[in-house]
């Protein structure tokens, strides 16, 4: 705050005077009683009366910032679409009648009538823990192997191009040898899930650790950390705000493989449900399931870079 | 710790404590060599306070880094008390021009990471807390200790830059260019907690700097270097005034304007700034 600001104040003696622009708003209602000091010197001027909302109606209008402009947007594009598919030879489903078809898809999540026909919530679950033992162990193998490719100039020589290469290859298209080599669905999708989502987490933890600031590796000399202090006390948590990007895009692969790799290697999960509700011509399933995924997709992307702020607080900043 | 008051000599004597010899620095990028320093021969005792300055791109830091056991030296030798210094350790502590401190840890276990490393094995739990704190009492940052130094000024973090320092016990304390960062004011104030420190503590110290009235203020030599490449040690000044050293009084010394003026004809009469072409 500025030095406080006295207008009419006289310089034979030193003045503290409070101004308007000083006070606390709650007593900015009454004029406040000017200090002694400045009795005869200073005309307290009435504060400016400006409106504050409360803080509530401050916390309720962010909030309906937020959200009433994608229920617009939403509420729209529900009508554009039913408008395009409410005719006699439409071939999609409208919203009016998937609602008709799918409710108790949409509004119970986890009822279980026999075991292939069971609810989305149920699904989703199944298919999430592939994806937790396919995205665990990406991360990890990802930070090791990024930390290795990122400080060492003959690893990423000798690594850097064969990354390249592999991670285009679609998450699909590793399924056939994963089958073969697993002899099992199971962990097949895990690995097909793994293979997709392991090269982000590697490639940006290596950037991560090459950016690491001279600074820092001077202090960890004279220091003398040893390998395993090194990699603790200064690469990961230098290096973290590049992991987590990593980290965050491999989240969002590993959804998008888990629902391909379902469709093929069936079982419980949401992408064997896709791939049996066509089979059935069950197309309102479909769509309430493709809602299911957009949002557990998204939850997923939050959550990572929750947990990404969370950890790298204090890094970023400085 | 408790050494004994620093002498109140300002020259130190006794055996050489830290000794360059003949150093050479030539660094080899592609196919061409530059030379940096060129036989650079140095005695520096023990509690001395050794200045060394020159204009920039003189090889002033190349020359701390050399004794920090940053970078090695191409042919000739630095020896810490007979032995050669060829890796970096933590019994040369360096104070980093831009703090160097590690942003996500607070201002205390920026400290004590440098305590745990240095004192793990030798110091109870109990003991390495009070020493990282008697540290940062040093330099007057007990206050903020639970801050990140993203939270702090920069002159407050060159203090906890100084205070990990000072918390390895180093036999010799390297300082690149303290408080070129800093404003004036700010510097004068740290430069008053350096000379308490050194008056102290005792501890041998190399402070690299391009300040004229800093050298002069704060150090029993002066060693000014001559423009790079090839930089070598052009002379070496005296400065025999007497400590604790007030800056005020000094302002009207003749000892303190005459080695001001000395240096300054150095820098800016014989060897002067050539702009690079």
């Amino acid at each position: 705050m500025n030095a406080p600001l006295s207008i009419n104040a006289a310089p034979p003696r030193p003045v503290l005077v409070e101004t308007a622009a000083s006070r606390p708003p709650a007593a900015a209602a009454q004029p406040a009683p000017a200090p002694a000091t400045a009795k005869q010197t200073v005309v307290p001027l009435p504060a400016p009366q400006r409106y504050r909302p409360s803080r509530a109606v401050a916390i309720a209008y962010d909030v309906a910032a937020a959200v009433v402009p994608p229920l617009v947007v939403l509420a729209l594009m529900l009508l554009v679409w039913q408008l395009a598919t409410s005719g006699p030879d439409a071939t999609l489903p409208s919203p009016l009648k998937i609602w008709a078809d799918s409710s108790d898809l949409i509004t119970q999540p986890f009822f279980v009538n026999g075991p292939q026909d069971i609810g989305l919530g149920w699904r989703v679950l199944t298919s999430l823990e592939r994806v937790a033992y396919g995205f665990g162990l990406a991360a990890i193998a990802g930070i090791v192997l990024g930390a290795f490719v990122g400080q060492s100039v003959w690893a990423m020589r000798g690594l850097d191009p064969i990354f390249q290469v592999l991670r285009t290859v679609p998450p699909l298209a590793w399924l056939p040898i994963s089958l073969a080599a697993f002899r099992d669905s199971g962990p097949s999708a895990v690995f097909v899930i793994f293979i997709t989502a392991v090269w982000p987490v590697i490639i940006n933890t290596a950037v991560g650790i090459r950016n690491i600031p001279q600074d820092y590796r001077n202090v960890a000399e004279v220091l003398r950390l040893n390998p395993i202090e090194y990699f603790w006390r200064i690469m990961i948590p230098s290096a973290a705000p590049y992991i987590f990007t990593g980290l965050r895009i491999g989240i969002g692969l590993s959804w998008l493989a888990i629902v391909a790799a379902e469709m093929l290697t069936g079982g419980v999960g949401i992408g064997f449900f896709i791939w049996d509700a066509w089979n059935s011509s069950r197309l309102s399933d479909i769509v309430v399931a493709l809602i299911y995924i957009g949002v557990v997709g998204f939850v997923l992307d939050r959550l990572v870079a929750l947990v990404g702020r969370i950890a790298t607080r204090g890094t970023a900043s400085a | 710790m408790s050494k004994p008051i620093a002498p109140q000599t300002s020259h130190p004597s006794g055996k050489p404590f830290l000794r360059l010899e003949a150093v050479c620095k030539t660094f080899r990028r592609g196919g061409s060599e530059t030379e940096v320093l060129r036989d650079i021969s140095l005695d520096i005792a023990e509690r001395e306070f050794v200045s060394i300055i020159g204009h920039s791109g003189c090889g002033k830091s190349t020359m701390l880094n050399l004794v920090a056991g940053l970078t090695q030296v191409t042919t000739g030798a630095v020896l810490l008390e007979n032995r050669e210094v060829n890796e970096p350790g933590p019994e040369r502590a360096v104070v980093f021009q831009n703090h160097s401190l590690l942003p996500w840890l607070t201002v205390y276990d920026n400290v004590r990471i440098a305590v745990d490393k240095v004192f793990g094995r030798t110091k109870s739990r109990a003991e390495r807390d009070a020493w990282t704190l008697h540290n940062l009492d040093l330099v007057q940052m007990t206050h903020a200790k639970d801050k990140r130094p993203s939270e702090i000024s920069g002159g407050m973090k060159q203090r906890v830059g100084i205070a990990r320092a000072l918390a390895m016990e180093p036999k010799v304390l390297l300082m690149d260019e303290p408080f070129g960062a800093l404003d004036a004011l700010t510097r004068a104030h740290l430069q008053e907690t350096v000379m308490q420190i050194h008056a102290r503590l005792g501890n041998t110290v190399i402070m690299i700097t391009h300040d004229v009235d800093e050298a002069v203020l704060l150090s029993d030599r002066i060693v000014m270097m001559t423009n790079g490449p090839s930089a070598r040690v052009g002379e070496v000044l005296d400065v025999p005034l007497t400590r604790p050293r007030n800056r005020l009084e000094l302002v009207a010394d003749a000892e303190y304007i005459r080695a001001r003026e000395a240096v300054l004809k150095f820098l800016y009469e014989r060897h002067r700034y050539v702009e690079a072409a």
